[in-house]
């Protein structure tokens, strides 16, 4: 019974440390909303390289949208794009510096809107990066407007009344589409709402960095995440709406490799 | 039965009360503190620290990596 009188401050003092934040995320406060799921998405993928041991030789690719200041947060080597255009830097980059690791990070504004293009054919060039992709549905920096991603019949400020798949069509599952592409070794659609989700997650952008280390071909790891300040509610009540609907329509899971 | 015990430190003033934390403890250790930090939102604490198994689950789940979890094996 002895250990029942612990108080937490001896459990601090004796015990082992399990979790801290890494040192790969800097001091600097996320600039996101309370409960967003940038946050968990920027420490898995710091976490990951942390843990290959990539820091030093490790460039990453801020985008435009709201994690457009990851290179305040990510203490890596940091370089931003022009809107959409993330893979296309990161093709120079990594076609100039063949031995670093070269990863971007984008949103579904970023990435499956105005970077359609880029995307699509970086990916089936195969060219060697790491595409991280974090998809809320929504365009949530610049006011919750319909984004490409946003589900049928969902509400936004540019769609007050639902998506209407009949004047707006439907939802562009961008993931599928670079599945299908020859270049492409690893295509996976994760989630980071529930802790074990969570690490699930991490799994999959390992797997990711280790391909591209081993040069074989642009891997991409889609994350479905919440926007609760877009998407009008609580980040509790985001996080089970997401997992009530936008599941159906981007099931999780390793789509090749 | 020996159990493993845990502890969490919680970064009050980077903490910005999502409650995301107080959802995902299983053994509900965590609750939202009635003040309110420099940011205006109520930071997260231990209410029941002496549920803590030290899982991790609430700093897996934290957006702004506010969450240092310590735990300890029982002796033998």
């Amino acid at each position: 019974m002895s250990e029942n009188i612990l108080t937490p401050e001896e459990i601090i003092k004796t015990g082992e440390l399990v979790f801290k934040k890494t040192k790969l995320m800097t001091d600097a406060e996320l600039s996101y909303c309370p409960g967003c799921g940038h946050g968990v998405a920027h420490r898995i993928t710091m976490e990951v390289i942390e843990e290959l041991g990539l820091e030093e030789q490790t460039i990453g690719i801020a985008p435009v949208g709201c994690s457009v200041l990851a290179y305040e947060f990510m203490n890596v080597d940091m370089q931003e794009a022009a809107h959409g255009r993330a893979p296309a830097l990161a093709t120079g980059i990594k076609r100039v510096y063949p031995n670093k690791t070269v990863f971007t990070y984008q949103g579904d504004g970023d990435l499956a809107a105005i970077g359609t293009a880029e995307t699509i054919h970086a990916c089936n060039r195969g060219e060697n990066i790491t595409i991280i992709f974090i998809n809320n549905g929504i365009y949530g920096m610049t006011g919750g407007q319909m984004a490409p991603t946003t589900l049928p019949g969902m509400n936004s400020s540019t769609s007050p009344y639902g998506r209407d798949v009949h004047t707006m069509g439907y939802p562009l599952k961008i993931t599928e589409l670079v599945a299908m592409l020859p270049g492409t070794s690893y295509v996976t659609r994760q989630a980071v709402h529930k802790p074990g989700l969570v690490r699930k997650a991490k799994k999959a952008i390992k797997k990711a960095f280790e391909l591209q280390m081993e040069n074989k071909g642009t891997s991409f790891v889609e994350i479905v995440s919440n926007c609760n300040s877009g998407w009008k509610m609580t980040p509790v009540e985001s996080n089970e709406w997401l997992d009530k609907n936008m599941l159906d329509y981007y099931p999780l899971g390793d789509l090749k490799g | 039965m020996a159990k493993v015990r845990g502890a969490i430190v919680v970064d009050t003033e980077r903490c910005k009360g999502c409650n995301l934390c107080v959802v995902a403890c299983p053994t509900k250790v965590i609750e939202l503190n009635d003040i309110v930090n420099g940011k205006g939102y109520h930071p997260a604490f231990p209410a029941r620290h002496e549920d803590c198994t030290g899982c991790m689950n609430c700093a897996t789940v934290c957006p702004d990596m506010c969450i240092t979890v310590y735990r300890l094996k029982p002796q033998k």
